[in-house]
């Protein structure tokens, strides 16, 4: 076992409600170890069912173990979940392209370059199925030539896995401005996935993950409420409960931050708290870009 | 005089509440209203409802309890709601000067009693 999926599978077994289940199926998949990577994956689909990162994963993990029509449905999936995936309009593409229908493919990558037109690698495989429409449909799975070369069309790839842990400086976070205890911070994304920060739920386990995954749009939900109520754009969500608080609050137009805190610390005190956070977040966020 | 229109009563007599109703969260029904003029009952417990539900799922999820009292902050005002028994949620609309810790004190108070 390397490094890298050493270190994934114990984040995962520690936090078993966290995303990790996406960076160690894909390395799994990497060193072409297809079952562990399918198990991996079915896990974490089975936890996010409504996540569009899982079905693509689970799509590359069954085009690699040669079951094209499940890798068909994985990508279809995400392609639902996010109509603007490039890599589930390529992984479709390639498909058709495996089942010899070039023009299938075709349309399916030009949708991809609409959405993304600097993708190199969508702009060759047009290049090449494009050949073969014109020559009339013959394709890779119907003559005995597999498609090679720089221009040859492949399945798509995620991103690059990360690579073993080296010793790297530590990179800055969203919350390194806010002075004191920094634990129930979350930043997250309008897609409700966590970009950083940590939860612990009531009996202690990480609860980041699946808190951020509730608070997908909700940003988009309390600016409807403000607005259609002539209250003007919205500000916080503050939620007081027995056994604590939280604050939302907006980062970005696309990120909110969440704090929350036990009981002993005042509702006040707990948006102030979320307020730092979110200037924190923000800066951090600007710095990247 | 009903224990919801008495509920009703004393969040609108808080200086600065626009209008207080009882709505059932799951539908986003109103059960009672007792709204001024250009307060629009019917928008604000479908966006409410929704809302209360969503945070209560995420106030479970981070291990909080279900929550007793959410306050969304807009520019020019708030809307206040007090989760009650059986599903019903008393909401307010306030604006920006409203005195939001007594609205807060009233709303707990009286959420307690719908049934």
């Amino acid at each position: 076992m390397t490094d890298d999926i050493r270190a994934l599978t114990a984040r995962l077994a520690e936090e078993p409600g966290s995303l990790a289940f996406l960076e160690l199926a894909e390395a799994l998949r990497r060193r072409g170890q297809l079952d562990a990577a399918y198990k991996v994956a079915r896990g974490g689909l089975t936890r996010y069912p409504g996540l569009a990162d899982a079905h693509d994963l689970m799509a590359r993990v069954l085009s690699d173990q040669g079951d094209l029509a499940g890798a068909f449905d994985s990508w279809a999936s995400a392609l639902q979940l996010d109509p603007m995936r490039t890599s589930a309009l390529k992984g479709i593409a390639f498909l058709y392209f495996k089942a010899g229908d070039p023009a299938a493919a075709l349309a399916h990558l030009e949708r991809a370059l609409e959405v993304d037109p600097d993708d190199v690698s969508v702009r060759q495989a047009i290049g090449r199925v494009s050949g073969d429409v014109r020559r009339g449909g013959a394709t890779a799975s119907q003559t005995s030539e597999p498609p090679t070369g720089p221009t040859a069309f492949e399945p798509p790839e995620s991103p690059p896995a990360p690579g073993p842990a080296a010793p790297v400086p530590q990179a800055p976070g969203p919350f390194d401005a806010v002075d004191g205890d920094r634990s129930g911070l979350l930043l997250v994304d309008a897609h409700g996935l966590r970009l950083a920060g940590r939860l612990r739920g009531a009996d202690g386990d990480a609860a980041g993950d699946r808190v951020a995954a509730q608070l997908a749009g909700v940003s988009r939900e309390a600016a409807r409420a403000t607005r259609l109520l002539g209250l003007g754009a919205w500000h916080a969500i503050a939620v007081e409960s027995p056994d604590g608080h939280l604050v939302l609050t907006q980062a970005s137009a696309e990120t909110i931050v969440l704090a929350a805190r036990d009981p002993s610390l005042p509702l006040g005190r707990v948006s102030m708290l979320a307020d730092r956070a979110a200037r924190s977040a923000r800066t951090w966020l600007e710095a990247q870009g | 005089m009903t224990e919801t229109q008495t509920a009703l009563d004393r969040v609108t007599r808080v200086p600065g509440v626009r209008g207080a109703l009882v709505i059932a969260a799951a539908d986003g029904l109103v059960v009672a209203e007792q709204l001024m003029e250009d307060v629009d009952g019917q928008a604000v417990a479908a966006l409410a409802g929704s809302l209360v539900l969503r945070l209560a799922r995420t106030a479970e999820s981070a291990g909080l309890g279900r929550p007793r009292f959410l306050h969304l902050r807009g520019d020019a005002g708030s809307v206040l709601a007090a989760p009650g028994a059986d599903d019903l949620v008393l909401v307010a609309v306030v604006g920006p000067d409203a005195n939001l810790g007594l609205a807060r004190l009233e709303l707990l108070e009286a959420a307690g009693r719908l049934a």
